[in-house]
């Protein structure tokens, strides 16, 4: 199993609700969050500018920096590729957020390291993860890229898309569409 | 002209400027590390040569600092750690793709003989003191610790087991100094997502760094003419290795790729420039240099000024290196 996301950022409108669904459904704290939106306008005014929205989250990537640096094992790797942090064997040092290329990692005000768990606990009883779920547009697609008849399979197949910073080397699962 | 602007949801105030996350302790951490590598292998490196008696400065004497920068640097680490109640979760694991985790060992097991090595010259420190120092304060504080442990049980046999085998451990010592000496630069390389640091010389770099500033606070505090002389030179040698490897980052970095020419252009143009030319490079590495070329051709140079230039020099290359480092990075908008 490999699960990964893909994001058409056309559909995008840039609404926050995946990130206002992500901190609701994990209790993430106040003026924290766990993914985010990106806006981005190109071009030259007034003629040819144009704009679009990317959400964004820790991209589960296939080689993991951030687990290799964590000298306690507390950043760790379950079934399905997905990275995860155990809080209580966090020491706060630091060395995943220094080695994740995307910052997709934030310090707790408990101290812990936390980050995406790709809803996990969402996965287990069968359901989506909540920023798919919440999503108006359906801009998300989520699935697992073994299966080939998974959306997130499909949709890769069927359009083009492209990965940030693919030069970092960390194969991120994390597709944006074009 | 074609303008992006990005703007990131992540730019929030709790998160942004935090993901900076290593400041001023980890740079400490580094100096203090270098700096107890470079004394503690000088130590056991001059004792293996028989010096002891020679060097008693270099061989019984200045390792004490040794072990008080160690504690040193392991509470600013503990201190800079977010969720410390849990620090000793670092001593349960052991992963060998973390050099978080080596480094936190390699101290760990160094302060063994980091301890026992000065505390088993304790006598000759004290007269040595009373000998070169007479006004020392310190003289009765360690002299009332030699009379504590030697009617503590136990520890006295100990140290005779240590005095004993000392050339075994002083191998060992030299492994491990070296081990710590390359730590506190791997411990910054090993972050392929900040190009500044990703580079392999980064480890060797720092060890010779490291070095260099014991040689030079050895030569501070020695007050043996020969002593001296002996560290000027090493530190000259030292020295040449550095600027050589400086150089041999820079090639590295503008001939890869983009993330690591912008890394490179931070200290090229970029904002640490003067930093890390005029204070490392300049103030740091090469009037140092010239000084004690002064010095050993006969032009009299009070010693405290290329030694403490050196320890500055070293104190600040840390500094700079962990900020710009966090400076770079790949381009994710
Ligand atoms: S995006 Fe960052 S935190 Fe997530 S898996 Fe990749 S390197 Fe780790
Ligand atoms: S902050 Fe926590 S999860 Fe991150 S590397 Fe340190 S111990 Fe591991």
């Amino acid at each position: 199993m490999r699960y990964a996301m893909a994001m058409d950022t056309r559909k995008c409108v840039g609404c926050s609700d995946c990130v206002v669904a992500c901190q609701t459904e994990n209790n993430v704290p106040l003026g924290y969050c766990r993914d985010w939106i990106v806006e981005a306008v190109k071009g030259t005014y007034p003629d040819t500018v144009q704009m679009h929205f990317k959400s964004e989250r820790c991209m589960h990537c296939e080689n993991t920096p951030c687990v290799r640096t964590c000298p306690t094992g507390a950043s760790h790797v379950i079934d399905g590729g997905i990275v995860k942090v155990t809080h209580d064997e966090c020491i706060g040092c630091g060395a995943c957020i220094e080695s994740c290329p995307y910052d997709a990692r934030y310090v707790h005000p408990e101290g812990y390291v936390d980050k995406c768990t790709f809803c996990d606990h969402r996965l287990e009883q069968g359901l989506n993860t909540a920023c798919v779920d919440v999503c108006p547009t359906s801009c998300l697609i989520f699935g697992d890229l073994d299966d080939p008849k998974s959306d997130v399979s499909k949709i890769l197949q069927e359009k083009d898309w492209y990965v940030l910073a693919p030069e970092a080397g960390t194969n991120p699962q994390l597709y944006f569409l074009k | 002209m074609e303008e992006i602007i990005n703007v990131s949801g992540r730019a929030v105030p709790h998160i942004y400027p935090h993901l900076e996350i290593w400041g001023t302790p980890i740079a400490l951490y580094l100096f203090f590390g270098g700096l107890a590598a470079g004394l503690l292998f000088f130590s056991s490196f001059f004792y293996l040569k028989g010096k002891a008696d020679t060097m008693p400065m270099t061989v019984k004497v200045a390792p004490i600092i040794a072990p008080i920068i160690i504690i040193l640097g392991l509470m600013l680490l503990l201190y800079d750690l977010h969720h410390v109640l849990y620090f000793w979760q670092l001593f349960l694991h052991f992963r060998i793709e973390s050099p978080m985790s080596w480094g936190a060992w390699t101290l760990s097991i160094i302060m063994i003989p980091a301890i026992l090595w000065p505390l088993s010259y304790l006598d000759d420190i004290i007269e040595y003191l009373k000998e070169n120092k007479p006004k020392c304060k310190m003289i009765g504080l360690f002299s009332w610790a030699n009379n504590l442990i030697k009617n503590l049980p136990l520890i006295p046999k100990v140290l005779d087991i240590f005095t004993k085998n000392r050339a075994a451990v002083a191998y060992v010592t030299i492994g491990l100094s070296i081990a710590l000496g390359v730590y506190t630069g791997i411990l910054l390389s090993a972050f392929n997502a900040r190009p500044l640091w990703n580079t392999a010389i980064l480890g060797p770099l720092f060890l010779t760094s490291g070095v260099s500033t014991a040689a030079a606070l050895l030569m501070w505090m020695s007050n043996d003419h020969k002593e001296r002389t002996l560290y000027s030179k090493i530190d000259l040698i030292l020295i040449a290795i550095e600027l050589f490897f400086i150089v041999h980052m820079f090639m590295g970095f503008l001939s890869s790729g983009i993330a690591q020419v912008e890394a490179a252009q931070l200290l090229l143009g970029g904002p640490y420039t003067v930093f890390f030319w005029v204070l490392v490079v300049g103030m740091g590495l090469v009037l140092p240099a010239i000084l004690e070329i002064m010095e050993l051709r006969g032009y009299h140079i009070p010693i405290a000024i290329p030694a403490f230039l050196i320890l500055m020099g070293g104190l600040l290359f840390r500094f700079i290196m962990v900020y710009a480092g966090q400076a770079s990075g790949f381009h994710i908008l």
